[in-house]
């Protein structure tokens, strides 16, 4: 059984993002970029299905400009067996490449590789969208467990632990499928020197976005990104007595 | 232009994110239709009925759609899309799982989690963990919107007269079955739309410490919430979080209590009208948009906390 792990180049978790100064987006110069970490999540969740022998073979997948590779590389390091680049010059950041575009180009790789199962973050940190997964499975034709802490396999089928606001849901969706992944899903483990090295030899072919015969045209224009009210730091008081009585009388909410 | 709202449901019942979702729906045109699709959900769309500013309740009732598989109420919201310029959801985890199938299916690229409606195509929407908002120009025909609740207030649920029309049932599949549920039973008021929200962190301890949270929740009327931390050291269930991952509040005091105010977890609350920390370290970055911090061990303050408040 084959995998598909799709996975984003992020800026880091760690970063407090700055907004460029004429509103044209966030400063990206310098910063630490990172794997998404839900796709972290999602490598980590396909390479323990290799470990455990249900899984035959985990390709990463990344759609970007070249230094998607280091994101690709840090997913072999972790155990993914090759990688895929999708090439194109639209940068993967806010108002570059689009979700949509993106499980285009994901359903392309799925026609080709045909997975049994695409196991992909459930949100990018920078544009937030919560969509791609989703994209994917409806182009496709295929089910979808969003938002998994829990995945088992057993034969043709995935029985996933969804988070949902009233608490946990159980499905069980027909292979193939997407599972979207949730932070208690696992915990990624750190790629060990040797394993880095050893990545640098695993196969990671380029394939153009043109050969997928998807456009990049973005379908949402971004007109300007601006910092949101900042709030001011209030005051420290010394007692419970004078929390209570700001609380009453000065902010009024008991 | 014309709006569908997808209601949130329980199939008795409509949810309040709903209400925030046809106030924005408002904000783009007066005339709105609220989709109910459930299973036996009469109930759930006489309610519909009398939801202020709604011009028709369209309801699709099919034993199919007991659970909210996204599989089977696509095609039933595919059914009538393209009568509509815009179709909006809340960004729940019901909308959030929803819509993007929905948009795909329309080739339309989603706007999620919107907080602002500039015009028809034009939108707010925090990015980077709300360290930034975008604004975003659609050029799509349909535009697929997921609303945050948060930032609009509700429409009245009461004083509308809308009409109720049937629409059949759409093809379901058996590729995606509902197993079972574990939702969490609480008599607290609800962490989105509660007035008042304690929440805690890592430095709490313990699951068996939660309840000198939870102990001061009950005496006021708060909601419970708590970081991630929380939740991964299993404190409390994975529906308690609050943060950029988790659920968005903004009540109009938010207490924090041993958390250290991640900028991921800032995201889920500092929209919150009046914010309390309440920390052991003078440093912790929650008192940067605390308007009152308390530096003290929790464990002194809160029984204080607790006994003389109200
Ligand atoms: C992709 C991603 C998404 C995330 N999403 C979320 C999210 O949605 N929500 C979220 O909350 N986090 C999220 N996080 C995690 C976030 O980065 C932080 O790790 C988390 O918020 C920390 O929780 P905490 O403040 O409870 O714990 P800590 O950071 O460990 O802070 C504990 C605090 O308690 C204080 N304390 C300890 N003992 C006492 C005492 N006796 N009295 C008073 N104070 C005390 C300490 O001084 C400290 O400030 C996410 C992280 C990632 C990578
Ligand atoms: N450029 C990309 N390359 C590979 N995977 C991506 C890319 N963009 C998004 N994804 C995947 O889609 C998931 C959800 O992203 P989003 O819908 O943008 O929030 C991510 O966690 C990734 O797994």
């Amino acid at each position: 059984m084959k995998i598909l792990v799709p996975v984003k180049r992020a800026i880091d978790y760690n970063v407090k993002v700055r907004v460029k100064s004429d509103e044209s987006g966030v400063d990206l110069a310098n910063v630490k970029m990172s794997i998404n970490p839900f796709d972290e999540i999602a490598v980590e969740e396909a390479v323990r299905l290799k470990e455990k022998g249900i899984a035959s073979e985990v390709i990463a997948v990344s759609i970007g400009p070249a230094p998607v590779q280091e994101t690709l590389r840090t997913a072999l390091a972790m155990g993914a067996d090759r990688a895929i680049r999708v090439q194109t010059d639209v940068p993967t950041d806010l108002g570059g490449v689009e979700p949509l575009a993106v499980a285009k180009c994901l359903k392309a790789l799925c026609e080709k590789e045909n997975p049994s199962l695409v196991i992909m973050g459930k949100q990018s940190i920078d544009d937030d969208s919560n969509q791609t997964g989703q994209m994917l499975a409806a182009l496709m034709g295929w089910p979808q467990a969003t938002f998994a802490s829990e995945v088992s396999l057993n034969g043709d089928s995935a029985e996933v632990t969804r988070e949902v606001d009233g608490g946990l849901e159980t499905l069980a969706v027909k292979l193939p499928a997407v599972v979207t992944t949730d932070l208690r899903l696992n915990e990624p483990r750190y790629a060990s020197l040797p394993n880095i090295m050893k990545a640098k030899k695993k196969p990671l072919d380029d394939i153009s976005a043109e050969e997928l015969g998807v456009e990049f045209k973005p379908r949402l224009k971004v007109l300007k990104v601006t910092t949101p009210p900042v709030r001011q730091a209030g005051i420290k008081v010394d007692s419970v007595d004078a929390l209570i009585d700001k609380l009453k009388n000065e902010a009024k909410v008991i | 232009m014309t709006v569908l709202v997808i209601a949130e449901h329980t199939h008795t019942e409509i949810k309040p994110s709903t209400l925030n979702t046809i106030s924005a729906a408002q904000k783009i045109s007066s005339d709105i239709d609220l989709l109910v699709i459930g299973n036996d959900c009469g109930a759930a769309c006489a309610e519909a009925q009398k939801i202020s500013g709604v011009r028709k309740v369209i309801k699709c009732d099919h034993a199919e759609y007991a659970h909210n598989i996204a599989e089977n109420l696509t095609p039933a919201v595919l059914k009538i899309a393209r009568d509509y310029t815009h179709i909006l959801a809340p960004a729940t985890t019901f909308g959030k799982n929803l819509m993007p199938r929905v948009a795909a299916l329309l080739d339309t690229q989603q706007i999620s989690d919107i907080i602002s409606v500039e015009d028809e195509k034009t939108f707010k929407r925090p990015v980077y963990a709300g360290n930034a908002i975008a604004t975003v120009e659609s050029s799509d025909d349909i535009k697929v919107i997921t609303v945050r609740s948060t930032a609009f207030d509700k429409v009245p649920a009461e004083g509308g007269n809308a009409s109720c029309e049937d629409l059949d049932a759409a093809e379901t599949s058996d590729m995606s079955r509902f197993v079972k549920q574990e939702l969490s039973v609480s008599d607290r008021p609800e962490l989105t739309a509660a007035n008042i929200v304690i929440s805690g962190g890592r430095g709490l301890g313990s699951a068996e410490n939660f309840h000198i949270i939870e102990t001061l929740a009950d005496k006021i009327g708060a909601a419970v919430g708590a970081s991630r931390a929380a939740v991964d050291a299993g404190y409390v269930p994975n529906d308690y979080q609050v943060g950029q991952t988790g659920k968005v509040v903004a009540p109009d005091l938010y207490i924090a209590v041993g958390i250290s105010g991640a900028i991921q977890h800032l995201a889920g609350m500092k929209d919150s009208k009046v914010i309390v920390a309440i920390n052991k370290d003078a440093e912790a970055p929650i008192f940067t948009v605390a308007d009152y911090g308390l530096v003290a061990d929790l464990f002194d303050v809160m029984p204080e906390l607790t006994d003389k408040i109200a």
